[in-house]
């Protein structure tokens, strides 16, 4: 009886709020909850996680992601690679248009690049570095010419360095963009009200419009894992991302409700200041063998157990093993106290004191302490440090921590998981681990267009750093989606978007 | 010197210590609330005599389990025995009424009595930050105070004495002005005492009565506070427990783990309330108009 | 009198300077750096350089509090560093809602505070007045937060009869607005509702002894006339004084509880800023509370002063 209130009163104010847009009765109205509040919503400046979910509607990308992580065309249809590896030549779709009329085609696409690369604000720069010149070679074809080879550029494309925002909003807006973005996806920004809603509505000029099925699309960031599902349960939302992995089992069980998971491309771990000032002057940051120890100490399958119910991916590596990137010649090694004590004592302690510093949220604070229980039992005494995420990084930065618990959203590109954490000069390599080696290593993987190349690389590299530890890899966390069952043809990614492309509402 | 205050000195207001405790004691809500504030301390000395787990023990086949014959309010997110836990708390959260409320009154009241006795520009500067600080929300002041000095239990004590201080401020000067024009303090000053004595023996004594009434209230709230910002994060640290960092956990298990979130605010409840009603019940026998 | 409430209008100028000063230089104290946050995962440098320098965060502290101060007097709060959204839009969406929110709790607290005050004097010494007396002490004892992460367990989880979070401004559909509201109103108004009735009560009490309260009772008239015509509304004017009053506190209650039910409103929007280190939104956020508070300290005095003809004659 009460759903059937809230069902007429949402699509009576469906119907009211959109106004002549839609199309009375057959509006189909999408409410996402979301986990935080999105940023400044703008691709170049944009920062959260979350503002991708909103992207994802509203900005198409020049290339787009499979499931399985295989690059596929979305506003351009081919491209092709010189021989060298200097010069990328891309395709652009014709016909599709920005949601202020101005058309798609290789100018938009070159002072977007431009925008990208030059723009003070702008936080795609070292996305799009390799880039020399972008030229306009056809209406609908552009050309790149690369410094150097750069393997990545393509993946980096399938995010927000390839979103293309309206050169003509972006010409007179600048930086205020953010407050309403103007790009050439299936939804056109209508509203936006800060830690309340952001409000979207259907593009009918989208290129693709034949896939999409929804009318509007309602973003409401509710932090609170337990109301947000409370509010799916009552049918005050239709979808919801970031489920808490301990409520996964009765969404499965509830048969109004449906589920859906992808392992994420990212990763959990213990980065351990090794270098990076004075702080580093430890026994885990000066010792390889302490630090081998701590990670022999953790169990990480009863981590994921008791945390995450085993929901999520214990791991030891950048990327999950079900990556094509995963070593598996450096499996996680099984919990091993005894061999544990065995290093400490090598290293020349029975027992030790270490502090690892973890952002104050409970979930976090949660895996910290079972990783406290763990490593006491094998003379390690770790002292858990609380920290608001803001100074957690600064710290981080500073270099004033030994360990800090954090984590990296990942990249489709195995890149951008580990270059810019393990290379000397790693623009966020906290741990300013610094090994000539891997600098090597990693720099000729991201220069080869030959996956099969790269991949030996990357093995040789993990060969090193799965002894050397700068960071100690904990877990992949797994996107979890509830819906509620009148969804339908909903697809999880491993990149923890919600594309809506065939997601139709009954 | 002696002679001349003992002749000053008869006028101080008649209260015999006994009757107001026959009063106290006389009001049943009064000893209602002193018996639930004795509970509480009688546990929080105690905890380390129970026989009860280590509150940081961890059992990861115990996790999130409902009450019963092996832990009677049941365990945590990581195995641990949340009676234990709650009896531990206790120390945190009535440590945190206590001593943050000694923090504000050993700020507050020196300052207060100051800006009463002397009046003047050091009244008005003092006056003038009391009400700065009045007018930001006291949450807010304790939440920024608490981030600015790192989430600890300690600092959130601080954070929540500084922020409750003023009060003591404004109360303190208020009851001076109101006493400072007694017969017995005009002539105390006549005199010639030393200010420093005229505020100690004959001004201090006279306001100390709505200073604790006052503080017993004071530590009441006090107690939500600290609970507060450990509920946000910022105050008692993993793996030592307090009710309000237990709470914090605990609403994200709230469908499924229920009992997790329900001793810790009944205890906060519980002592806040007796907390109020000895508050109450002190101000009840110390009013000399009501009888 | 005027010269008196002149004087009081004047000294909340250096008390708004103080405040100002206070909380700009106690969140710039604050650990941690916006900038790092906000320069995104990959931490550019440049940016990071870039950022710093268009925020001022460069300059001394003193030079960009009176940057910042300056552009304040001229109405402009700056913008917030999370989303670019300028502060002064804001804060003008979400005091509406926060306006409800104690408006409503408000409303709530009455409807309870007042009748059992009255009720509880009536029945002054009886059972009655004891249990009143208990009951609204645990209303002001029970933590918020608790008490609405409960009411969200039982109403919105276990029996589904109100959502558990979210905004509907009020004016586009009244009764999703309401029904959002009233649970986190109901928790805002406990606390409330227990000072207004024991301030009710000692009201009445002071007013049942008065000589036109015995008087009426002398005429042989109702009880509850006697109660309702004669004395309540005497005793009405003190109540809504300090119902006046109570609105300030009801702004400080709101930050946790709009935390909890995920209300857009200014308690939400400053403790989410204060954890971003989204130092423009703090700082207008909290001049504005400190401006409303002391204006309504203000009215209430003056109020005051309107109702006590004695207190009008001696200043």
């Amino acid at each position: 009886m009460r759903k059937l209130t809230i069902a007429a009163m949402m699509a009576a104010l469906a119907a009211g709020v959109a106004g002549g847009a839609i199309t009375g009765a057959s509006a189909a109205e999408l409410r996402i909850g979301l986990q935080d509040d999105p940023d400044v919503l703008d691709p170049d400046q944009s920062r959260t996680f979350v503002g991708r979910i909103v992207y994802a509607a509203v900005c198409d990308k020049l290339v787009d992601i499979t499931p399985d992580l295989e690059i596929i065309p979305q506003l351009a249809t081919g491209w092709e690679w010189s021989d060298d590896g200097l010069t990328l030549t891309m395709d652009l779709r014709e016909g599709a248009t920005f949601h202020d009329g101005t058309p798609f085609d290789a100018e938009a696409v070159k002072a977007n690049i431009e925008r990208s690369k030059t723009m003070p604000e702008s936080r795609r720069k070292s996305e799009l570095s390799s880039i020399e010149t972008t030229e306009v070679t056809g209406s609908h074809q552009v050309k790149f010419t690369l410094a150097a080879p750069d393997a990545t550029l393509i993946a980096q494309f399938a995010d927000r360095a390839g979103m293309m925002i309206s050169p003509t909003a972006a010409a007179e807006k600048g930086v205020e963009l953010g407050l309403q973005p103007i790009c050439s996806g299936p939804f056109e920004f209508v509203e936006r009200v800060q830690q309340d809603r952001i409000v979207l509505k259907k593009f009918e000029n989208y290129w693709n419009a034949d896939a999409i099925h929804v009318d509007k699309v309602t973003y409401l960031p509710i932090p609170d894992t337990t109301v947000r599902l409370a509010n799916l349960r009552s049918g005050d939302l239709d979808l919801l991302e970031r489920l808490a992995a301990p409520d996964a089992a009765s969404v499965k069980g509830d048969s109004s409700l449906s589920y859906a998971e992808a392992v994420s491309l990212g990763y959990q771990g213990i980065t351990i200041n090794v270098a990076n000032g004075e702080m580093a002057k430890n026994p885990l940051g000066e010792d390889p063998r302490v630090r081998q120890a701590l990670e022999l100490s953790i169990d990480r399958e009863a981590l994921n157990q008791v945390v995450f119910e085993g929901a999520f991916n214990p791991g030891n590596q950048p990327y999950p093993a079900n990556s094509p990137w995963y070593d598996k010649s450096t499996p996680m090694p099984a919990r091993d106290v005894e061999k544990a004590k065995a290093l400490l004592k090598e290293a020349g302690y029975d027992k030790l004191e270490i502090s690892v510093q973890v952002a104050n949220n409970p979930v976090q604070m949660q895996v910290m302490q079972v990783v406290q229980a763990m490593a006491a039992e094998a003379g390690i005494d770790v002292k858990i440090k609380a920290t608001e995420f803001a100074s957690l990084l600064q710290a981080q930065s500073a270099g004033d921590y030994q360990g800090s618990q954090v984590g990296w959203s990942g990249r489709v590109d195995p890149d951008g998981n580990i270059h810019q954490f393990m290379t000397c000069e790693g623009g966020i390599n906290d741990s300013k681990y610094c090994n000539p080696e891997i600098d090597a290593l990693l720099n000729e993987a991201r220069q080869s267009t030959d996956n099969a190349v790269r991949k030996v690389k990357y093995d040789e590299a993990r060969k090193v750093l799965s002894k050397d530890l700068p960071i100690v890899y904990l877990y992949h966390p797994t996107w979890i989606w509830a819906m509620s069952s009148k969804v339908e043809g909903f697809t999880a990614y491993p990149d923890g978007m919600i594309r809506l492309e065939n997601v139709k509402v009954n | 010197m002696t002679s001349a205050t003992t002749t000053v000195k008869p006028e101080a207001p008649s209260r015999s210590e006994s009757r107001i405790w026959n009063k106290l004691k006389s009001s049943k809500s009064a000893a209602l609330g002193l018996i639930l504030v004795l509970f509480f301390v009688g546990i929080a000395v105690l905890a380390p005599l129970l026989p009860i787990d280590d509150p940081t023990a961890t059992s990861w086949g115990a996790i999130r389990k409902g009450p019963s014959a092996a832990y009677w309010f049941g365990t945590d997110e990581l195995g641990r025995d949340i009676l234990s836990r709650m009896i531990w708390g206790a120390q945190a959260s009535l440590l945190a009424g206590v001593v943050s409320v000694a923090i504000a009154v050993f700020i507050g009241v020196p300052f207060g009595l100051i800006a009463g006795y002397f009046g003047g520009w050091l009244d008005g500067i003092i006056s003038r930050v009391t009400d700065a600080l009045l007018a930001t929300p006291f949450l807010i002041l304790a939440i920024a105070l608490a981030a600015f000095l790192g989430p600890s239990l300690t600092n959130a004590m601080i954070a929540i004495g500084l922020s409750a201080m003023p009060i003591f401020v404004r109360l303190t000067r208020g009851q001076v002005l109101s006493v400072k024009t007694e017969d017995y303090v005009e002539g105390a000053r006549a005199i010639g005492l030393s200010h420093t004595l005229i505020i100690v023996r004959y001004i201090l004594p006279n306001v100390f009565a709505p200073i604790l009434v006052q503080a017993t209230l004071a530590i009441a709230t006090a107690i939500i506070a600290e609970a507060s910002l450990s509920f946000l994060g910022l105050g008692q640290q993993p793996p030592a427990p307090s009710w309000g960092s237990m709470l914090n956990v605990a609403k994200n298990f709230l469908s499924q783990a229920p009992w997790m979130a329900m001793w810790p605010g009944a205890a906060i409840f519980l002592v806040v309330l007796g907390f109020n009603l000895l508050g109450d019940g002190l101000r009840d026998a110390l009013d000399p108009r009501e009888t | 009198m005027y010269s008196y409430i002149g004087r009081r209008i004047l000294i909340t100028i250096p008390t708004l300077v103080l405040v100002s000063i206070f909380i700009f230089t106690l969140q710039k104290l604050l650990p941690g750096d916006p900038i790092l946050v906000l320069a995104g995962e990959e931490r550019d440098p440049e940016v990071i350089a870039f950022l710093r320098e268009k925020y001022r965060l460069n300059d001394p502290i003193p030079i960009q509090y009176f940057h910042w101060i300056g552009a304040v007097l001229q109405g402009d709060f700056g913008i917030s560093l999370r989303t670019n959204q300028p502060v002064l839009e804001l804060i003008k969406e979400k005091l509406p809602v926060t306006i409800q929110l104690a408006v409503m709790a408000m409303i709530i607290a009455m409807l309870i505070g007042i009748p059992a005050g009255i009720f509880s004097a009536i029945k002054k010494g009886t059972m009655i007045d004891y249990i009143a007396n208990i009951i609204a002490l645990s209303g002001l004892s029970v933590p918020n937060f608790w008490l609405g992460i409960m009411l969200i367990l039982l109403v919105s989880v276990n029996l589904g009869w109100l959502p558990a979070s979210g905004y509907q401004p009020l004016f586009e559909d009244p009764v999703k607005s309401i029904e959002t509201m009233i649970m986190p109103a109901f928790v805002l108004g406990t606390a409330l509702a227990a000072t207004l009735m024991r301030h009710t009560r000692s009201a009445m009490l002071g007013v049942l002894k008065a000589d036109y309260v015995r008087t009426a009772r002398a005429k042989g008239l109702y009880e509850s006339v006697v109660v309702i015509k004669h004395a309540f509304r005497n005793a009405l004017l003190p109540i809504v004084t300090l119902s006046a009053l109570l609105f300030g506190e009801l702004l400080a209650g709101a930050v946790l509880t709009e935390q909890i039910f995920t209300i857009p409103g200014f308690g939400k929007l400053i403790v989410d800023a204060v954890f971003n280190r989204d130092y423009a939104v703090v700082q207008g956020v909290v001049l504005c509370t400190a401006v409303g508070f002391i204006i309504m300290n203000l009215l209430a005095d003056i109020a005051y002063l309107f109702l006590n003809p004695r207190l009008r004659d001696q200043v």
